[in-house]
């Protein structure tokens, strides 16, 4: 019989709290995140709204020695996973070497340290670049560094699948734990808010171009104009159930009952997209019937066309408003690899706290997108959630997550 | 019972041939493809040398809004995805599309575009605000690289698990490894896997001559990759692209495919010690090598040959001896051991695929290629290295590694499948 999977530790670095349970406190609130970029003069950009992550200070909790070696993005994975670890009780020798690993998802890279190095490169020549630059860039580098900094040997990756990648590294780190890895940190983290990276990610196209920070990003609302990019995003520690019981972990915060990913038609061919099919495969996976789910947490892209194909995948498994639906992204900022992992620890929240954090709203809900659309803090019992994240190109992950019940964790 | 893994396609664009045939003529010839780096003036770097493909991506046949949109690393996926679907005889019209992945391993991805584009944006780095008006949108998917893979299922009309695998230089052992476990686990029945990387630009040349891990040996380019050798100061840059059908055993058996060798076992480790240093006594490496070659339940003693990761660094190519010898004991010092980078570079991400290509093509055809350039080991590589020459061997069982920045440590088993116990 399969491992079961369980989440016993989180760590949470997003635009509106530094911490899990500032960010949760901030989502149910209704705090956002969004403001203008403050990284550089932006007013001359045809998008000036980003998820800033405001209230963290590397320094505080990184060497001087890593602050020179990092990116920016890099300083959060590395806060993210200190604090899941923390969080799970997870101290030097609870588990071998070999017995760790770390699986990340990153869009962008080091982009931002990048950028600078391109920089020097271009106008000081090849002896002017780092001797960090070879991996400060690349998309291992987050598991790289946690590996090293928490002598974590077992088997690691990194995954980009744009914004579905964070939940594909929760797949894979679950994959590796029923292949006899006991103990995984995954999640995803991405930052790209230098003139480089912002310009590129308004190059997508669908970045919205609102000065309004309320109005900016309303995933499934009449006014929806696009996403606000953000920056940040959650690590987590999984566990093996028996092995997190056999050391008596003190939280669980539920189980990793489901996952699934697919890929949509080729753009122009006029098949139906992937992304029924992955929430679909989630739930089968995790031997659950769509009437067993108690919320979604949905990709909530905020561009009016992708959100109706949501809406319509989310209406086709369910019903008509057949379940509560909430994009607490709207809140943070799109935050590419960070976004499916910081939904997940919000799925994982619910559950605890019996409530559903809400979705920003503007004009009310487009019409014909027929969902039961959360849009202020909702109090109710949750016991399985579903997580959504679709990646542009044609990426759909779907993870299920769920309560576990009374004494699964003495009798594993 | 677990479901077993088959390579049943290889397309391959490396350096000094334009495509498989001329790739497994190349490396089993024992010639070399490195060269003085022509795509740009290299005058200012320490390092000159590079192992460039010769690859005309208009008679590749991509279109010029494909040309313009793809990365010259994506076009090298895409093309040899083409290869690889047509040498399997697979139909894609026959499968359903939901059974078939991708898992496409890159080191820098778009580095190429990237660096086209920063140049023009920030007028050749005269300014920090870049320019936001003249941005292609394209420009989104050099910075965030998943359309790399995503091009790829769009060519083979995959539906299935779409992903980039990208753990630096052992990503083209890690995609496959990642593309087995999917096809195991029943996620997948058909996976297109592999690895491109075309790094031969001046910012990734920069970053690893900021650490010297490239070669100076400018003087004599065609031996400028040596590994093994007493003399190896470095890797050779290359590039290059490897992707491969895999399938599911019985998958491959009903429709009657030729089955080019099995993935019997796949392992990874991380050494936790430095972003880009090792540790001498490849303790990592050597526990990946066991854990794989346990899955594949082959004993050390069965391993006919190791391709190496041979990247002929100083540490390096010490590092890994000393884990064949902590892995395989006494046996080590009788496996022929060969580094393919002696002829074609070290192509980062990609290189972990075009070796498992090689792998593949060794069982099928029953030659070990050479190490080029291997003229005076260094004392502590006394391993038999398969010095210049290819040798005929009926091979039955074959490992290959890689070793990577992050501190990645892969190994991959591969068996001839016809021979495998089942």
């Amino acid at each position: 019989m399969s491992r079961r999977v369980v989440v016993t530790g989180l760590g949470a670095l997003v635009p509106c709290g530094t911490g899990v349970e500032p960010f949760w406190q901030a989502l149910l609130g209704g705090r956002s995140g969004i403001g203008t970029l403050g990284r550089f003069d932006v007013s001359g950009y045809p998008a000036t709204l980003a998820g800033e992550v405001r209230d963290f200070t590397a320094r505080e909790h990184l060497s001087q020695k890593l602050l020179l070696q990092t990116d920016v993005s890099t300083q959060f994975a590395l806060a993210a996973s200190d604090w899941a670890l923390q969080d799970a009780k997870i101290e030097p020798g609870t588990y071998a070497d070999y017995d760790m690993g770390v699986v990340t998802s990153n869009a962008c890279g080091g982009f931002e340290f990048t950028h600078r190095e391109f920089r020097k490169l271009w106008t000081a020549g090849p002896g002017a670049v780092s001797v960090y630059e070879s991996f400060a860039w690349f998309y291992a580098v987050n598991t790289g560094q946690i590996s090293i900094r928490n002598a974590m040997r077992g088997p690691s990756s990194a995954l980009v699948s744009e914004q579905a990648g964070g939940l594909d590294a929760l797949g894979h780190a679950r994959r590796t734990i029923r292949r006899g890895t006991p103990m995984m940190l995954a999640g995803g983290v991405d930052s790209a808010l230098d003139p480089w990276g912002w310009v590129s990610q308004v190059a997508g196209g669908r970045v919205s171009r609102a000065t309004d920070p309320a109005r900016a990003y309303l995933p499934f609302d009449v006014a929806a104009s696009g996403y606000v990019p953000g920056e940040g995003g959650t690590v987590m520690v999984l566990e093996d159930l028996a092995a997190a019981a056999r050391r008596q972990a003190h939280t669980v915060y539920g189980e990793l009952l489901g996952y699934a990913s697919t890929f949509d038609p080729p753009p122009g061919s006029g098949g139906v997209p992937g992304v029924q099919r992955a929430i679909r495969a989630a739930l089968a996976d995790a031997r659950l019937a769509p009437g067993d789910v108690d919320v979604v947490l949905a990709d909530g892209s905020g561009v009016p066309e992708l959100d109706r194909v949501e809406a319509e995948a989310i209406r086709a498994v369910f019903g008509p408003r057949g379940v509560p639906v909430t994009a607490p992204k709207g809140w943070t900022g799109r935050l590419y690899s960070g976004a499916g992992p910081t939904d997940v620890a919000c799925a994982l929240l619910a559950i605890r706290d019996g409530v559903l954090p809400p979705t920003p709203t503007g004009d009310g809900q487009a019409p014909g997108l027929d969902l039961d659309l959360v849009t202020s803090a909702r109090p109710g019992r949750v016991d399985r959630a579903l997580v959504v994240a679709r990646g542009k190109g044609g990426f759909n992950t779907a993870v299920v997550v769920g309560r576990l019940t009374e004494g699964d964790l003495g009798d594993s | 019972m677990s479901r077993r893994v088959v390579i049943t396609g290889i397309g391959v664009r490396a350096p000094g041939g334009r495509n498989t045939e001329a790739f497994w003529d190349l490396v089993t010839s024992g010639r070399t493809a490195t060269r003085a780096i022509s795509f740009f003036d290299a005058s200012g770097f320490r390092s000159r040398v590079g192992a460039e493909a010769d690859f005309d991506a208009v008679a590749e046949g991509f279109a010029p809004e494909e040309i313009a949109r793809m990365d010259r690393a994506t076009q090298f996926a895409v093309s040899c995805a083409r290869d690889a679907v047509h040498d399997s005889g697979f139909d894609p019209t026959r499968v359903a599309p939901e059974r078939v992945g991708v898992s496409l391993g890159s080191a820098v991805a778009a580095a190429t575009s990237l660096e086209q584009q920063y140049l023009a944006l920030s007028r050749a780095g005269a300014t920090w605000l870049v320019d936001h008006e003249n941005v292609p949108e394209a420009m989104f998917d050099y910075l965030s690289p998943g359309a790399m893979p995503a091009e790829v299922a769009w060519t083979v009309g995959a539906q299935g698990p779409v992903a980039m695998v990208s753990n630096g230089c052992t990503s083209g052992i890690d995609s496959v490894g990642y593309a087995a476990q999917l096809l195991e686990d029943g996620e997948a029945d058909i996976m297109l896997a592999g690895a491109t990387d075309t790094p031969i630009t001046p910012i990734v040349l920069a970053s690893f001559e900021a650490i010297k891990a490239t070669t100076s040996h400018n003087d004599d380019p065609s031996r400028a990759s040596r590994p093994f050798d007493n003399s190896r100061n470095g890797f050779a840059i290359g590039e290059g692209a490897a992707v491969m059908v895999l399938e599911e055993y019985e998958h491959a058996r009903r429709r009657g495919a030729h089955v080019y060798a099995e993935i019997s076992g796949y392992a990874s480790r991380c050494n936790a010690y430095h972003m880009t240093g090792l540790k001498s006594d490849g303790r990592e490496m050597a526990e990946a090598i066991r854990v794989a070659l346990d899955q594949a339940r082959v004993a050390p003693s069965s391993v006919d040959y190791i391709n190496a990761h041979g990247s002929g660094t100083k540490q390096n190519d010490r590092h890994e001896t000393a884990a064949y010898k902590r892995s395989l004991g006494a046996h080590a010092y009788r496996t022929p051991v060969s580094s393919i980078k002696s002829m074609i570079g070290h192509s980062l991400g990609a290189i972990g695929s075009i070796e498992i290509a090689a792998c593949a093509l060794a069982i099928d055809r029953g030659v070990i290629p050479p190490t080029a350039n291997l003229q005076e080991p260094d004392p502590e590589c006394d391993l038999d290295y398969v010095p210049r020459t290819a040798r005929e061997a009926s091979l039955r069982t074959v490992l290959t590694v890689g070793s990577g920045f992050g501190g990645f440590q892969s190994a991959m088993v591969l068996r001839d499948a016809a021979r495998a116990a089942a």
